[in-house]
This record gives structure tokens, C-alpha cells and sequence, in this order.
């Protein structure tokens, strides 16, 4: 099986709850770097770092502009900036207009990330009530990466994974445990 | 904005593309965006190239050389012109707060507003200033390097869809009076008293290229430096650093920091959350 070098996790509505089944079911030591970008509203403070940081299974922070991307550390898109994945391995934010009416977009993170990490790289939707991520579902399959969708019928909105998964580029759907117990598999 | 996706197997020669493409702005027309951070300038010049239905950045490059109305097109989708009003209004708060009464003890004030874009920013603080009594011993200035945002600036007219929001924001960064009282809506437009605009100086100024043209006391640059390189963000903090007198403010966007830049030694921390600084007195 391929070296995974980074994890993107696309999520909105009810993504909190979502996250925090995933990021629990993580092994402690878990290394690869997970970088999430969550619908939030703009002008909520970012406690959503906080909150998944105190599970204890791994790292999580605020994801700062030129930061480098490190192992054992998951990060999040700040409320009200597009984060994107340079070629150094490092994050750029913008506030360049809302994609799919999101800010950030889901489809920014996992485009850049795409192009960057190419084959190495794992793409996952979670619930959400739009269709933001599925385009970059599709640069994630085109690219070779690996591609997960949480199944629909327990997501607690399942637009979003839906969406992604009538791409077409979606090649397992799972529940959130699985996906942690996948995700745990990959490591050695 | 659209959104199609953008299929180059081989990254290397976009790269390759784009970095020819941004020295043949830069050597043609004096427009460096080399310094920029090349995920965001990739993925706008990639819309750009799609929406005229070329096939490489090359070709856009080309386009760019002979039609100069390309260009115009490509500045404005490289220029950084989402804003509003009072955006983070605890920034504001902060300004009213712990800026505003070191500023009250000066004759007079010379405030930059670098990198305006629509000027939202600047009705916002203009406001501010009205309200604590400085506004009539300001001098603003408001600059942006692309020419066609300055316009919607000057005018001062929004939409009054926005309007809301901005009330909201007003409120939150410690309004003293009712926002209406500041504008005029007719239609669907709010346009601001043009009262406003009277210590106003819009100007084209390029925060890359350019040097420092007035000696201030408050500079207001948000979210500019987030798309640079950090190269680039020093030769801008530099430049702020030589145009504020020494006690003068500096504020930058959320995300934003002189930490870890070649000026850091030559501030205090004001207010770490909305990053406010203050270059020392020494």
C-alpha cells in the first residue's frame, strides 16, 4: 500500500460531533498529518481546536499562515479564511470570495492539497448540507489519492457525502468508526 | 466564481508557466506579483485562463503581452477585494479603545489605509474618528494598487443587502450613534456621507514596488500580508516601519504577524489578539 503524507477531512453541518467519533477512534501516536477544513460561522471564535485538542489522541490547532505541515498534528482552517496547501508543504490563507458559500471552502483545501501531495494523499467528506468538496473529490481520484466518503444514511446531513459520492470519485464509504479504524490501519 | 476543476498531471511545467507569466507582468508592466504565495496565484490565474477558454498559462501569457485589457482582467482577480465594514469588529473596539486616546494627543494625524481595496475599511474607521473627535485633525490616506477598486472606493456606495451586517458590526466595535445616521439609502444602494470623504485621500500606490511617500501615525493594512511570501512581508514591514513616527500603530488582519519579521524588535505588542503594534519610542 501506498505512504500516505496528509489526510484532508472536508465537513459542515453536524461536523463537530462527526470529527470528535474520528478523531477519539485515533490511535494515540497517530502520525500523519489531518488538516480539516469545517464549515463555521464567521464569526465564531475557533473553540473547535480546543474542543478536539483535549480528546488527547493527537495534536489539533489553528492552522497559521505559513506554517509547516508537521506529522502528528491535525489542523484547521481558521473561521473566515480559505486555507491552502503550498508546494513547500507549508499553509497560505485568503479571504479571496466564499466558494460554494463557504469560507473556508472545502473544495480550496483539498484542490491545493491534491496538487501537492498527489497520490499520497487522503481525501474524506464528512456530513454537511451542500455540495462543497466534490470537486475536489474529483482532483483527489485524478491526482491517484485515496478517497472516502462517510455513508449517507448516517451522516447527519447527507448532502455533502452525497454529493461527493455521485462524482463518481468516491472509493469507500464508511461510518465514522470505520473510517478511524482505517485510518489506524495505515500505520505500522 | 467558478469552480471547475483544473486537470495538469504535470505540475512542474505549470510551475514553470506561471513564474514566466508573472516576470513577463512584472518586466512589461511593472506589476510584481512574484513574491506572492503560489497556491492562491496559481489557482486564480488558472480561473482566469479558463474562463477565456485558453489552454495553457502560456497562451495566457501571450494574451496578457499583446492585449493589455488581459491584464486588467488578471489584476483584478489578483487584487484582494473582499472586505466590509468594521470587519472584526473587536479590532475596531481595540483601535477605540487603547489606540484612539494615545492618538488624541497629537495636533494632527496622518492615518494609512494600505492595501484599501473597496475602502469599507475606511468609511468604517473615517466613522470611528467622527465619533471621538479626531476626524477633523486627520489626514487619511487610502491606497491600493489597483485603480478600478479605488474608483468604487471613492464613491462610497455599497449595496443594502450589506447593511445589516455592517449594523451588526458597527454596534460590536463600539458605535457610539445609529449607523443610519451615516448613510443614505436610496434603491438598493447605501451611499456614505460624503462628509466622510473630505480628509480622504484615495491613491494609487503599490505596497511592492513603491516607497513610502508620508510620515504617519496609524497604519491599517488587513489581510494583505497573508498573501505574501515571507520575503515579501519583511519589505512591507519595512516600509511601515519607516513610515510610522516612532509611538505610531500598526494593524494588521487576524492571521497577521510581525512576529518572526525583520522588524519584530521595533514593536510592542499593543494587542496580541487583533494584532495592534506599536513601534517604540526608543
Amino acid at each position: 500500500m501506498q505512504a500516505f503524507e496528509a489526510i484532508v477531512i472536508g465537513s459542515s453541518a453536524g461536523g463537530l460531533h462527526a470529527l470528535k467519533t474520528l478523531i477519539k477512534g485515533l490511535k494515540p501516536g497517530f502520525d500523519i498529518p489531518i488538516i480539516i477544513a469545517q464549515h463555521l460561522s464567521p464569526h465564531s471564535e475557533n473553540y473547535m481546536a480546543h474542543f478536539l485538542d483535549q480528546l488527547n489522541t493527537i495534536k489539533v490547532k489553528e492552522a497559521d499562515e505559513r506554517e509547516k505541515i508537521l506529522a502528528g498534528h491535525a489542523y484547521i482552517a481558521p473561521p473566515n479564511f480559505h486555507l491552502l496547501i503550498e508546494n513547500d508543504r507549508t499553509f497560505s490563507l485568503t479571504v479571496e470570495e466564499k466558494v460554494n458559500y463557504a469560507r473556508p471552502s472545502i473544495d480550496i483545501l483539498f484542490e491545493t492539497a491534491a496538487e501537492v501531495f498527489r497520490e499520497k494523499l487522503i481525501g474524506i467528506i464528512l456530513t454537511g448540507a451542500n455540495h462543497d468538496g466534490a470537486n475536489g473529490i474529483r482532483k483527489i481520484r485524478f491526482f491517484g489519492g485515496f478517497t472516502i466518503a462517510q455513508n449517507p444514511s448516517s451522516a447527519e446531513s447527507d448532502t455533502m457525502p452525497k454529493a461527493a459520492i455521485q462524482t463518481g470519485s468516491i472509493l469507500k464509504t464508511m461510518e465514522l468508526e470505520e473510517i478511524a479504524v482505517f485510518l489506524n490501519s495505515l500505520l505500522n | 466564481m467558478t469552480n471547475s476543476v483544473y486537470y495538469e498531471k504535470d505540475d512542474s511545467i505549470l510551475q514553470l508557466e506561471m513564474e514566466l507569466l508573472l516576470e513577463a507582468v512584472f518586466r512589461q508592466y511593472g506589476y510584481d506579483f512574484r513574491n506572492y504565495n503560489k497556491a492562491h496565484v496559481k489557482r486564480r490565474l488558472v480561473y482566469r485562463m479558463q474562463q477565456l477558454k485558453l489552454e495553457s498559462l502560456s497562451e495566457l501569457q501571450h494574451k496578457i503581452l499583446h492585449h493589455p485589457q488581459v491584464l486588467a482582467l488578471v489584476l483584478k482577480d489578483l487584487s484582494i477585494n473582499v472586505t466590509e465594514m468594521y470587519r472584526d469588529p473587536a479590532f475596531y473596539l481595540s483601535l477605540r479603545k487603547e489606540v484612539i486616546p494615545i492618538l488624541r494627543t497629537y495636533p494632527f494625524l496622518r492615518i494609512w489605509h494600505a492595501g484599501c481595496a473597496t475602502g469599507e475599511e475606511v468609511y468604517s474607521f473615517a466613522i470611528l474618528l467622527k465619533e471621538e473627535g479626531l476626524y477633523e485633525r486627520s489626514q487619511i490616506y487610502a491606497t491600493d494598487f489597483n485603480t478600478e477598486v479605488l474608483e468604487t472606493a471613492k464613491k462610497g456606495i455599497y449595496p443594502v443587502s450589506k447593511i445589516k451586517e455592517y449594523t451588526l458590526n458597527y454596534q460590536d466595535a463600539g458605535g457610539k450613534n445609529s449607523f443610519s445616521d451615516f448613510y443614505t439609502a436610496r434603491y438598493d444602494a447605501a451611499l456614505f456621507d460624503p462628509e466622510l470623504k473630505k480628509n480622504i485621500v484615495f491613491a494609487e500606490h503599490n505596497l511592492v514596488t513603491d516607497s513610502v511617500f508620508a510620515e504617519t501615525h496609524l497604519i491599517i493594512c488587513r489581510n494583505v500580508l497573508i498573501y505574501f511570501n515571507r520575503t515579501l512581508q519583511n519589505k512591507v514591514l519595512e516600509l511601515f516601519n519607516e513610515s510610522l513616527i516612532k509611538g505610531g500603530f500598526l494593524g494588521l488582519g487576524s492571521k497577521e504577524n510581525i512576529m518572526f519579521s525583520t522588524v519584530q524588535d521595533q514593536f510592542l505588542i499593543t494587542n496580541p489578539n487583533e494584532k495592534i503594534f506599536q513601534k517604540k519610542i526608543l
